[in-house]
């Protein structure tokens, strides 16, 4: 029988293989980052142990760094400390480190494909969940723990159980690419299966509705499989991922010879069994909306908020769930989508920050102002993105428009920086993640795509894009 | 690591499910570079008000509740970010054993490399078990768990087993494999980054 790709990779990985339990897994790229890297540079020091491999090892800060001039000083102590620990553990263990003044700096999963550090067929980890990102290359890329981060500087391997494969078939075409995007794809992906439909699996997007989509978009895919609970997400190379990595920074010399190995070899075979399927037909799908606090808590822009007696036919679980979503979000159920007010905009994150998402969200806000209730801010995903963006004069129609136009890093996807919502404050986020007090403490996130936040900084409320002029 | 002991107390009921490592850890308490000290952090929204009050509708915030070192709780527990802090902050506040009808992956592995053993059971026990919030005993070596009414057995991977009753240090057990990991990088095609 055939194999999957995740099992061509996870078998040319393997170091150590044992009858029952994990397998020793080769690391060919570990990315570190300056929250969940500290304890672990501290336990190879407790125990006089060094990093394997700097080599394969690259370092960035983006978690906790201010996205306001980079020429003032970090005012947040405890950040700094964060901040100037990792520059002294990159300097004590020789690792290469992209630090807050690099022009290669920016949020880890944002440099690593744009630097061509990302490789197709590669493993690739980091202390971050939203490693699956690079999945979108045909790489096997995890997040992992602390742990796990000091394992893999020690060792560059890492002990896994081999997790199930899942292919998840987009099929069809959208019919109108602009105003319905990758994140409604896997908004809508995750609305079905659920926040655990692929916990213990790796996810192998396929289909007509995956191999359409640009590299960009498709790491947006990849990035969330982590929502839906699968470690990983795939998407089998082809000629635009062989293309988009050519000529980068960190591309290596003899990609044109690898180049033809990954064509002949990184594909699931035709008779390859997964453990599990889904598929999603695209032809109809709409703008998407989270309305509760995580992220299969999703519905069409057309509907209105769900009604918790709705859940009670799945599991009283769900149903007291979806109760306690509301009074968080402070939501009545049957309000109309688009008769939500929002008062700020965040567009960013790992999720949606690279160049191809400014330049779609620029499209709803040219000579428009924000609505004079709503603070909308951009943040591109690294300093390359923001450079290319001003190059082509996106920071202008930004600005323009009012809108907060700042340095790269995380920012309010996750608020470990001055970036976020005040208590009560709803947000048409970009990011990734609804949870409580995700974005700032009492904050209320809804997850939408790049234009769908545009659209809503514009209006004040959420609005369904297919409505727009997008040319 | 400590090696894991036979446990024996009431459990603490944290009826919900899919609990996020951003409630078991808010992300304002991520900035710190030590290991240590995490308890006072944990469910930090849940357990406290602004201004730093304890809320008395909160399970944790329940006197009958302090010495309770199994937390028994909902459906794909620990679910989104990777942060182990969220294991920290779980174990220094003294549970070392949690029991739910299902994980998240990297949570579930951030359990073992802390000493705290989380179990899966099915659905209807756990539902059981957050009713009678009852005490429990733990015996990971014969992989039981011991109610006032009854034995419920649990299933869990022999290796993590091991780790947990030895208290492994399971870097010094990898580096033991030094001339496999060495003749994987000789035949590896992934060239360096640098």
């Amino acid at each position: 029988m055939g194999k999957t790709l995740f099992e061509k990779i996870w078998d040319s990985h393997v170091v150590v293989e044992k009858d029952n339990g994990p397998s020793l897994i080769y690391v060919d790229r570990h990315l570190v980052h300056e929250v969940t890297s500290p304890q672990a540079f501290d336990g190879l020091r407790m125990n006089n142990r060094k990093v394997r491999r700097p080599d394969l090892t690259i370092a960035t800060m983006d978690h906790n760094v201010p996205t306001t001039d980079r020429g003032l000083p970090i005012l947040d102590q405890t950040s700094s400390i964060q901040i100037k620990t990792l520059e002294k553990n990159c300097k004590d263990f020789g690792i290469k480190l992209f630090d807050i003044n690099s022009s290669n700096q920016g949020i880890v999963h944002v440099i690593g494909p744009q630097l061509g550090i990302t490789l197709p067929g590669s493993t690739i980890v980091c202390g971050d969940s939203h490693t699956s990102t690079h999945g979108a290359f045909g790489a096997l890329a995890f997040g992992i723990g602390t742990s796990d981060v000091e394992h893999v500087l020690a060792s560059q391997t890492i002990w896994l159980e081999k997790p199930k494969s899942f292919e998840i078939k987009v099929e069809g075409k959208r019919k109108n690419p602009h105003a319905v995007t990758a994140k409604d794809i896997i908004l809508s992906i995750i609305k079905n299966i659920g926040t655990g439909g692929g916990t213990g699996t790796v996810i192998e997007y396929s289909g007509e509705g995956i191999t359409d989509l640009s590299m960009e978009q498709r790491m947006t895919i990849c990035n969330m499989s982590i929502e839906a609970g699968a470690r990983a997400g795939l998407v089998a190379p082809d000629e635009k991922t062989f293309d988009y990595l050519r000529n980068r920074e960190y591309t290596p010399e003899n990609y044109d010879f690898l180049v033809d190995y990954w064509r002949e070899n990184l594909k699931t075979d035709s008779d390859a069994k997964f453990d599990k399927t889904y598929t999603l037909n695209i032809d109809k799908i709409v703008p998407q909306v989270s309305w509760g606090t995580n992220p299969g808590m999703t519905c069409d822009v057309t509907a209105s908020v769900p009604f918790p007696e709705d859940f009670a036919k799945d599991d009283l679980n769900q149903q007291k769930a979806a109760e306690k979503s509301l009074q968080y979000m402070n939501l009545k159920p049957g309000t109309p989508i688009t008769d939500i007010k929002i008062d700020r905009v965040f567009i960013g994150s790992c999720t949606n920050a690279r160049l191809e998402d400014l330049i779609e969200a620029s499209k709803v806000i040219k000579g428009k102002k924000v609505s004079q209730n709503v603070r909308a801010m951009v943040v591109p995903g690294s300093q390359m993105v923001k450079k290319k963006a001003e190059e082509i004069g996106l920071d202008k129609i930004f600005t323009d428009a009012n809108f907060e136009w700042r340095e790269a890093g995380c920012s309010m996807c996750l608020g470990m920086n001055p970036d976020i919502l005040s208590p009560g404050e709803r947000c048409a986020s970009t990011s990734n993640r609804n949870f409580e007090g995700r974005q700032g403490t009492g904050g209320r996130t809804h997850l939408v795509s790049p234009i769908m936040a545009a659209a809503a900084a514009i209006e004040g409320h959420f609005v369904d894009v297919r409505e727009m002029d997008l040319s | 690591m400590d090696a894991f002991k036979k446990i024996k107390t009431i459990v603490t009921p944290l009826d919900q499910v899919n609990v996020d490592t951003d409630q078991i850890v808010p992300k304002q308490f991520l900035k710190l570079v030590q290991k240590s000290g995490f308890g006072k952090y944990l469910f930090y929204d849940w357990r406290y008000d602004s201004n730093e009050n304890q809320k008395p509708d909160f399970v944790l915030n329940d006197k009958k509740y302090k010495n309770s070192k199994i937390l028994v709780t909902g459906d794909n527990f620990g679910c989104g970010s990777s942060r182990e802090h969220a294991v920290w902050a779980l174990q220094d506040y003294g549970f070392s054993v949690i029991i739910a009808p299902s994980f998240a992956d990297i949570f579930y592995s951030n359990c073992f490399k802390n000493g705290i053993l989380p179990i899966k059971l099915d659905e209807k026990i756990v539902d059981k078990l957050i009713q009678e919030s009852g005490e429990i005993e733990v015996d990971l070596e014969n992989q039981i768990l011991i109610t006032s009414s009854e034995n419920i057995p649990f299933e869990i991977d022999p290796y993590k087993k091991k780790i947990l009753l030895e208290g492994l240090d399971d870097i010094a057990l990898t580096l033991k494999y030094e001339n496999e990991i060495r003749k994987f990088e000789k035949d590896s095609m992934i060239p360096s980054v640098l």
